[in-house]
């Protein structure tokens, strides 16, 4: 079982990539897709480094979906203030969804690398 | 003629049996249970000041050997230093020249008075702590040999004791017969209440069979120092197919295997209020391979069967049972519930934006 860090980034980055894509079905914004999945990545590892390095520390389910929705939310109501079009809903709430995904996932799957090391 | 009244008589024969313990550190207070050799009684250790539970040898049973016997089940006990096995506080002889052991009093109820309300997973996480004891047990090279139910206490705070060593079995040591002869040419030892002589009467394995816990009231006066060939000891239904034969020479923890899963089939079925229930097919393999018929197919220790239901607790694969895709899928799922529920939810908002996008 992969370390909680390495958790984070992989889910973080998978998940950012499908948000990014799914911008395809917004005709409006098609043209800037390569941006738009390229930025939604670097927002889901930003967010997976974050809530990995949050459950490395505080081993609590609770506490870890809390911390993962948070990140999730403020980084993609970062993304939204700055998108050239009103969207806050549709970034905000897949945001916070892959936020809370990532910090579940950590908490529940991702091996402390202290745990590792022993 | 005139009988005497069943009351009157039943009084009589408490009185006959009441220890007498003057002299002694012990105050008696209640009659706890009758076995087969002898009686368990709840007194008061005046000099510490606490009640424990001395068992007695009864007074028709006073033999030297059968003295020996109850001594050696202390003894045996004794050495077994662990919090699910009973401690032996003292030993010795009363005044009255019975022999006795003075243990822990357990207060608490007995595994099938305690599991009647619990649910399935509860039932399974208290057996795995059965197991623990038997394993530390196994590993001393004692084989308890009559496991059920009922001599499994559950205590006031949880703490789980496994009770009765009466039949339980010494490997390692090698077993001479009263008359100078090496048992089945075998090495073992039988402890405490354990043996009856290979002669014992078919009248007396019935009145084990009509009352198991009284079980050790198949032994005579004349048995042997150890577990002759052909002896059946145990209780019918949580007894391997090799006890039930006799086979001493075959007995070994995997005898107690069998007994567990006999146990694990009752926590599984016997569900509260669903009389009979069919247990889930990964639990029931674990079950079938416990109490297989041949030893070499059950499962070689104690640990291994505790570890096979844990591994069903956490919904891991068992190595009793080879699922098919589907069970596994469904395993997985249940394995990952809250996980799944996330990402169809997730992919559940994906479909609606797509479906309804904003204009």
């Amino acid at each position: 079982m992969s370390n909680k860090i390495v958790l984070g980034l992989v889910l973080g980055g998978i998940l950012g990539i499908l948000d990014g894509l799914t911008a395809w079905f917004t005709p409006e914004v098609r043209k800037d897709m390569m941006s738009i999945v390229f930025s939604s990545m670097l927002k889901g590892l930003l967010a997976g480094v974050l809530i990995g390095v949050f459950a490395r520390k505080v081993n609590s389910l609770t506490l870890g979906i809390v911390f993962g929705l948070s990140v999730g939310l403020l980084l993609a109501f970062l993304v939204a203030r700055f998108a050239v079009h009103d969207h806050y809903f549709a970034i905000m709430l897949p945001g916070a969804m892959v936020g809370l995904i990532v910090g579940y996932a950590t908490q529940k799957y991702g091996v402390s690398s202290q745990l590792q090391r022993a | 003629m005139k009988f005497l009244p069943d009351q009157v008589v039943a009084r009589l024969q408490t009185e006959m049996q009441t220890p007498d313990l003057s002299g002694t550190r012990y105050r008696p207070l209640k009659f706890l249970a009758h076995g087969g050799m002898g009686t368990v009684w709840l007194v008061q250790d005046s000099i510490l000041n606490r009640l424990v539970a001395l068992k007695i040898l009864a007074a028709e049973n006073s033999s030297a050997n059968l003295a020996a016997r109850l001594m050696q089940e202390a003894v045996v006990l004794a050495g077994l230093e662990h919090p699910g096995i009973v401690p032996v506080h003292d030993a010795g002889t009363l005044p009255d020249g019975r022999t006795f052991y003075c243990m822990k009093y357990v207060e608490g109820q007995t595994l099938d008075q305690y599991v009647s309300q619990l649910a399935l997973r509860q039932r399974l996480l208290l057996f795995q702590r059965i197991a623990e004891p038997l394993a530390f047990a196994h590993s001393r090279g004692i084989i308890h040999r009559d496991l059920k139910p009922t001599n499994i206490m559950v205590g006031a705070f949880g703490e789980v004791l496994i009770m009765d060593w009466g039949l339980a079995k010494v490997m390692g040591t090698t077993g001479l017969s009263s008359e100078g002869k090496e048992v089945s040419g075998h090495v073992m030892g039988a402890i405490g209440l354990s043996s009856i002589a290979k002669h014992a009467s078919r009248h007396e394995f019935t009145r084990a069979v009509q009352d198991p816990l009284k079980s050790g009231a198949l032994v005579p006066e004349n048995t042997l120092a150890t577990t002759a060939h052909g002896t059946i000891l145990g209780t019918p239904g949580y007894m391997a197919p090799e006890q039930e034969r006799g086979d001493v020479t075959l007995i070994d923890q995997r005898t107690d295997v069998f007994a567990l899963g006999s146990i694990l089939h009752y926590l599984s079925r016997e569900q509260s209020g669903v009389p009979n229930q069919r247990a889930s097919r990964p639990l029931q393999a674990i079950c079938n391979k416990s109490m297989a018929w041949e030893m070499s197919a059950r499962y070689p220790s104690v640990q291994e069967l505790a570890t096979n239901v844990g591994k069903y607790l956490d919904d891991m694969p068992v190595s009793a049972y080879r699922e098919n895709i589907f069970e596994r899928t469904a395993r997985l799922v249940s394995r990952n519930r809250v996980a799944v529920v996330l990402v169809l939810a997730y992919l559940f908002m994906r479909l609606l934006f797509i479906l309804f996008p904003r204009r």
